[in-house]
C-alpha cells in the first residue's frame, strides 16, 4: 500500500460515489494505490481475506489511466418496499416519470439542499420479482428498479423515494430494503458496463 | 471474468441478525453491531461443549480495544470445544429499539442471544460500568438478581480491577474472579464442561459450588454479611460449610508462556486506541499509595526483550496495524527496555511502523528511551506524572520525584526538540492542603520559565491535567477520607488563578481537570458493600447509562438515589465517601485476597501521614507487602542478556493458503 506524503501519512485509497449508509451493494469500486506490482488476483485474495464476511472482493485490475470516477456515468439500483401495494407504485411511478421536475430536500454537509431527482434518473420501472437481493423473509413486497445518472449533488435511491412522496405521498409503512446491483458506464444502449473492463483489456499485468 | 463466489455469512440457528438489521439504519454508527472483524472468531454453536459471552461494559469504541477482552477471547476461541464471544454496552438509541421490538443484547460475532450461552464474563476495568452492566443482564432476558435466576440463565462472572471489591454488584453477578484471567477461564470451563457432561448434577447451585471450591472464584451468595448497629461491616463469613473463608486472586507466571494477544482485533468503527498494544511486563512494585493497579498486580513479572519482539512482528503481520504500544504499568522500568526500544526502533527504521510508551517516569532516562522510538520522524507526546504539587504530598503518596528532577527532565525534553509536554497530577489526595495543589502553579511557571531559558524560544509549552483521588480497596489509602467535591472544585480554581496570575508563563500552560462530583460517586461504587447496589439499581432504574461519559453521567442522579435508598440502612453517600476508616473496621472486601498483608498495608498508610517513602523491592530488599509468600510468586525479571535482531523485511501480500486460486 503506498502512502501520502507528510507529517502524517494517508493510505493512498479513493473511493468512487460509495453506497450511503444502510444501503446494500453488491457493486461497488475502490482505488487504491501501491508501493511495488502485484499479480491483481493475489491482491484480490489478500483484501478479500482482510475484510469481514459479506465483503467480498471480487476483481482487481491494473489501473490503465483515467480515473475510476470518470468511469462511473451511473448505478443501478432495487428498492424493496414491504408492505406496499405494487399497484399503488406502479400509479406513483407514473406521476414521478411524467413530472418534468421534482425537487426534493435532504441534509448534506452543507447543509439544507433542494434539488431535483428527477433528471437524473434514466430509467424506473416497478418490477415483478420474486426475488429479493436482500433476501428478506417474504412479505408483500413492492419492487422498484432505477437507473440513475451519476450528478452532483448525487441523487439517491432515497431521494427518488422522496420525490414519490412529492409527487403521490408515497409514504412506505418500513424501513425500504435498497441494494446496488451495479455501477459503471453507460452504453449507448442504456446498460451499465463494468468500469473495470477498461483495464481488463489487454492489461499488462504488473505494469503501469 | 472468473468471478470468485462470494463468502457466505455462515448461517447461524440462533442468530437475532434478521431482527437486528432492519434497526440499524435507524441509529448512529451501526457499524458498531455488525462485528466480523479482523481477528474475530466464529464458531460452530453445537460442537462447543462450553460457550462464554465476553462483555466490556462500554461503548465498542472503547471496549474493542481492551486488552484483558481480547486476550481472553483468544485464550478460550483456541481450545477446540470452546466459544466465545463479544458483546459490548448498546447506546441508549438501539437500546429504545431493542425493547421495542424484542431485540436482545447479543454478540456482535454471530449475533446470538447472550442468555443462551453458559458463562457470561464482564470485565470491570473502572466500577463506572456497573450500570451498563444492568442494561446488558435486563436486555438479554437475565433477571437482574442473581437469586432469582435458573439453570436457563449463564452464569454471570465478574473480572477486572474492579472485581477486587465486586460487593457492590454482588447481587448481580453470580461470581467474581480476581487477578490475571488467562488460565482462570480455563479453569472455569473446565468446571463447566464436566458439569455440564454428568448432566449439570444439582442444577445452578451445585455448579456455582464447584467454582467457589477452586478458592479462587468468588460466589457472592454464599457468604452472609453481618453488621453493626452503626452501620460498620461486623462480619463477612461463609454459610454453608465447603467454601472457603478467603477467595485468593489468581497470578499468571512467566508471560512468555502466554503471548496474547497474538490475533489483535482490528476494528471496523473507529476507537479509542488503533494500536498493537503489548504488554511488556504486568505488576509493579513503585509503591504508588494511590495506585491500585500497582498494589494488585505484584509482583512483577517481565515479559522477555525476545518474546516482545516476536509478538510486535507477528502481531503487526497478522493486523497491519501502523502503531505499537509498549504497555505496562511503569514501562521505563523494564530491565532491559533500552535494548528492547532500540531494537525495535531499528528494525521498523524506514517503515510507517510508530512505537509508543505511556511515559510516565520522571528522569533523562525516559527521553532518551522517546528519542530512540522517535527514529522513523514521528514524536509521540511526552507525559510524565509526579502526581503531587507539594515535596510533602508527594512523601505521601510515595512518588519519589523531587521539583528538580521534574524541571531537569522537562528542560531536558525541550532541548531535544518536544515543544510540548504534559505533567500529570491528582487533587484531593489524604493530608492535602490548598498549598499542596498551589505549588503546582509554581513548578508549571518554573518548567516554562527554565525550558525557555534553555531553549531561547518561547514555542514552548505544557499542559497541567489534573484527576481527582479515588481512594481503592487493597491500597494502603483505603482506610482515607475523600475530599468533598466543592473543596477539589475550590482547589482547582485557586490553581488556575495561581497559573493564570503570571500572564506571560500562564499562556504557555494549558489547564485541563475534572469536576470533583464523577470522583466522589467513583468513591462510593469502590469502596461500597453490599448495600450499594440498591443505589446501583435506582440509578440505572431512573435511566443511569454510561456513566463514565461526562455527557450521560449525572451527579444529581446518583446522589438523589443514595438519599432515598441508603437511609434505610442507616449510613449515606458520606459515610462511604468522605469518612476515614479506623484500623480494625472490617473492610467489604476483607475476605478477597489480594496478597497484601492488611497489617502491612495499615502500616504504609501510617508511613504515608508521617511522610516516610517506601523503596521498591526489585532494588531493595523485600519489605514484606505479602504477596509473594501468600501467592507462591516471585518477582520476574531480567535481564536476559539477548537482542533483537534486524528484521528481514516481509514483503508481498498475505495471501491465506485457502483463499489463493
Amino acid at each position: 500500500m503506498a502512502y501520502s506524503q507528510g507529517f502524517t501519512p494517508h493510505p493512498k485509497i479513493s473511493y468512487a460515489s460509495a453506497a450511503p449508509t444502510g444501503v446494500a451493494s453488491e457493486a461497488e469500486y475502490l482505488e487504491i494505490g501501491l508501493r511495488e506490482s502485484v499479480d491483481p488476483a493475489a491482491l484480490r485474495a489478500a483484501l478479500d481475506a482482510a475484510l469481514s464476511p459479506g465483503l467480498d472482493v471480487l476483481d482487481a485490475v491494473v489501473a490503465t489511466g483515467g480515473s475510476l470516477v470518470d468511469r462511473i456515468e451511473a448505478a443501478h439500483w432495487r428498492i424493496e418496499l414491504p408492505e406496499v401495494d405494487p399497484d399503488v407504485l406502479r400509479a406513483a411511478v407514473a406521476a414521478f416519470t411524467a413530472a418534468g421536475e421534482v425537487f426534493v430536500e435532504r441534509m448534506t454537509k452543507q447543509g439544507r439542499r433542494t434539488f431535483d431527482a428527477r433528471a437524473a434518473v434514466i430509467d424506473i420501472n416497478v418490477i415483478m420479482s420474486d426475488e429479493t437481493p436482500s433476501e428478506a423473509v417474504a412479505v408483500p413486497c413492492a419492487i422498484l428498479e432505477l437507473v440513475v445518472r451519476q450528478v452532483t449533488p448525487a441523487v439517491r435511491p432515497d431521494d427518488v423515494l422522496s420525490g414519490l412522496r412529492v409527487v403521490a405521498d408515497l409514504e412506505p409503512p418500513v424501513s425500504p430494503r435498497v441494494t446496488r446491483l451495479a455501477q459503471g458506464m453507460l452504453t449507448a444502449q442504456g446498460a451499465i458496463a463494468d468500469p473495470l473492463d477498461a483495464g481488463r483489456d489487454g492489461a499488462v499485468i504488473g505494469g503501469r | 471474468m472468473s468471478a470468485p463466489s462470494t463468502t457466505p455469512r455462515s448461517a447461524v440457528a440462533n442468530s437475532v441478525w434478521p431482527r437486528l438489521e432492519p434497526l440499524l439504519p435507524q441509529i448512529a454508527k451501526p457499524i458498531q453491531y455488525v462485528g466480523g472483524e479482523l481477528g474475530a472468531v466464529v464458531k460452530d454453536w453445537d460442537t462447543a461443549a462450553v460457550r462464554w459471552a465476553l462483555m466490556y461494559p462500554d461503548a465498542y469504541e472503547v471496549g474493542l480495544p481492551n486488552q484483558g477482552v481480547q486476550i481472553l477471547y483468544e485464550v478460550l476461541n483456541e481450545q477446540p470445544d470452546v466459544l466465545a464471544e463479544r458483546t459490548y454496552a448498546v447506546w441508549p438509541d438501539l437500546e429504545r429499539l431493542m425493547r421495542t421490538h424484542q431485540v436482545p443484547q447479543f454478540t456482535i460475532d454471530a449475533h446470538r442471544p447472550v442468555r443462551d450461552f453458559d458463562v457470561f464474563g464482564i470485565s470491570f476495568a473502572t466500577e463506572l460500568g456497573y450500570t451498563n452492566l444492568l442494561t446488558a443482564i435486563d436486555l438479554a432476558g437475565i433477571p437482574l438478581l442473581a437469586a432469582d435466576r435458573s439453570d436457563a440463565d449463564p452464569v454471570v462472572v465478574a473480572g477486572g480491577h474492579a472485581a477486587f471489591n465486586p460487593e457492590p454488584i454482588a447481587a448481580f453477578v453470580d461470581a467474581a474472579v480476581l487477578g490475571d484471567g488467562e488460565e482462570a477461564v480455563l479453569e472455569i470451563t473446565t468446571i463447566v464442561r464436566e458439569w455440564k457432561a454428568e448432566g449439570s448434577p444439582g442444577g445452578r447451585d451445585e455448579l456455582l459450588l464447584r467454582l467457589a471450591r477452586t478458592e479462587s472464584v468468588y460466589v457472592p451468595r454464599f457468604y452472609d454479611v453481618d453488621y453493626l448497629p452503626d452501620g460498620r461491616i461486623q462480619r463477612v463469613v461463609p454459610n454453608r460449610p465447603d467454601v472457603p473463608f478467603r477467595v485468593h486472586k489468581r497470578t499468571t507466571m512467566d508471560l512468555d508462556a502466554w503471548p496474547y494477544p497474538k490475533k489483535p482485533l482490528v476494528p471496523l468503527a473507529e476507537t479509542v486506541h488503533e494500536r498493537y498494544a503489548v504488554e511488556i511486563f504486568r505488576g509493579c512494585t513503585r509503591g504508588c499509595r494511590f495506585c491500585q493497579a500497582g498494589m494488585i498486580t505484584r509482583p512483577v513479572r517481565e515479559r522477555s526483550i525476545t518474546t516482545v519482539g516476536q509478538m510486535v512482528r507477528e502481531g503487526l503481520e497478522f493486523s497491519g496495524f501502523h502503531e505499537v504500544g509498549l504497555l505496562s504499568l511503569s514501562s521505563a522500568d523494564h530491565s532491559e527496555i533500552g535494548d528492547m526500544c532500540s531494537g525495535l526502533a531499528q528494525q521498523y527504521e524506514g517503515t510507517n511502523v510508530s512505537l509508543s510508551l505511556p511515559s510516565t517516569r520522571v528522569d533523562a532516562f525516559n527521553i532518551d528511551l522517546a528519542q530512540e522510538l522517535a527514529r522513523n520522524g514521528r514524536r509521540t507526546g511526552l507525559t510524565f506524572a509526579p502526581e503531587g504539587g507539594s515535596e510533602r504530598i508527594r512523601k505521601v503518596i510515595n512518588k519519589m520525584v523531587s521539583k528538580e528532577d521534574l524541571i531537569r527532565t522537562v528542560v531536558t525534553a525541550y532541548t531535544n526538540g518536544w515543544r510540548q509536554v504534559k505533567l500529570y497530577f491528582m487533587c484531593g489526595l489524604p493530608t492535602e492542603t490548598d498549598e499542596d495543589v498551589l505549588e503546582i502553579a509554581a513548578m508549571a511557571h518554573e518548567v516554562i520559565r527554565a525550558g525557555r531559558a534553555a531553549t531561547g524560544s518561547r514555542d514552548i509549552r505544557c499542559t497541567v491535567s489534573i484527576g481527582g483521588f479515588v481512594p481503592k480497596p487493597h491500597t494502603p489509602f483505603q482506610w482515607a477520607a475523600m475530599a468533598r467535591p466543592e473543596v477539589i472544585d475550590n482547589r482547582l480554581r485557586l490553581l488556575k488563578q495561581a497559573v493564570n496570575a503570571d500572564r506571560s508563563l500562564g499562556r504557555a500552560i494549558g489547564f485541563r481537570y475534572h469536576d470533583g462530583e464523577p470522583s466522589l460517586i467513583e468513591g462510593l461504587l469502590s469502596r461500597g458493600d453490599r448495600r450499594v447496589s440498591a443505589v446501583i439499581r435506582r440509578v440505572w432504574e431512573n435511566g443511569g447509562r454510561f456513566d463514565g461519559w461526562s455527557e450521560h453521567f449525572s451527579y444529581q442522579r446518583w446522589v438523589e438515589a443514595a438519599a432515598e435508598v441508603l437511609p434505610d440502612f442507616g449510613v449515606d453517600l458520606d459515610w462511604y465517601t468522605t469518612r476515614e476508616r479506623d484500623e480494625l473496621e472490617v473492610l467489604p472486601w476483607d475476605h478477597l485476597d489480594s496478597g497484601l498483608d492488611k497489617d502491612w498495608l495499615w502500616q504504609d498508610w501510617q508511613d504515608a501521614l508521617g511522610e516516610y517513602e517506601q523503596d521498591d523491592c526489585r532494588w531493595t530488599p523485600c519489605f514484606d507487602c505479602g504477596v509473594c509468600p501468600a501467592m507462591d510468586t516471585e518477582i520476574q525479571i531480567g535481564p536476559t542478556g539477548r537482542k533483537l535482531l534486524p528484521l528481514t523485511p516481509v514483503n508481498g501480500l498475505r495471501v491465506p493458503s485457502d483463499a489463493k486460486q
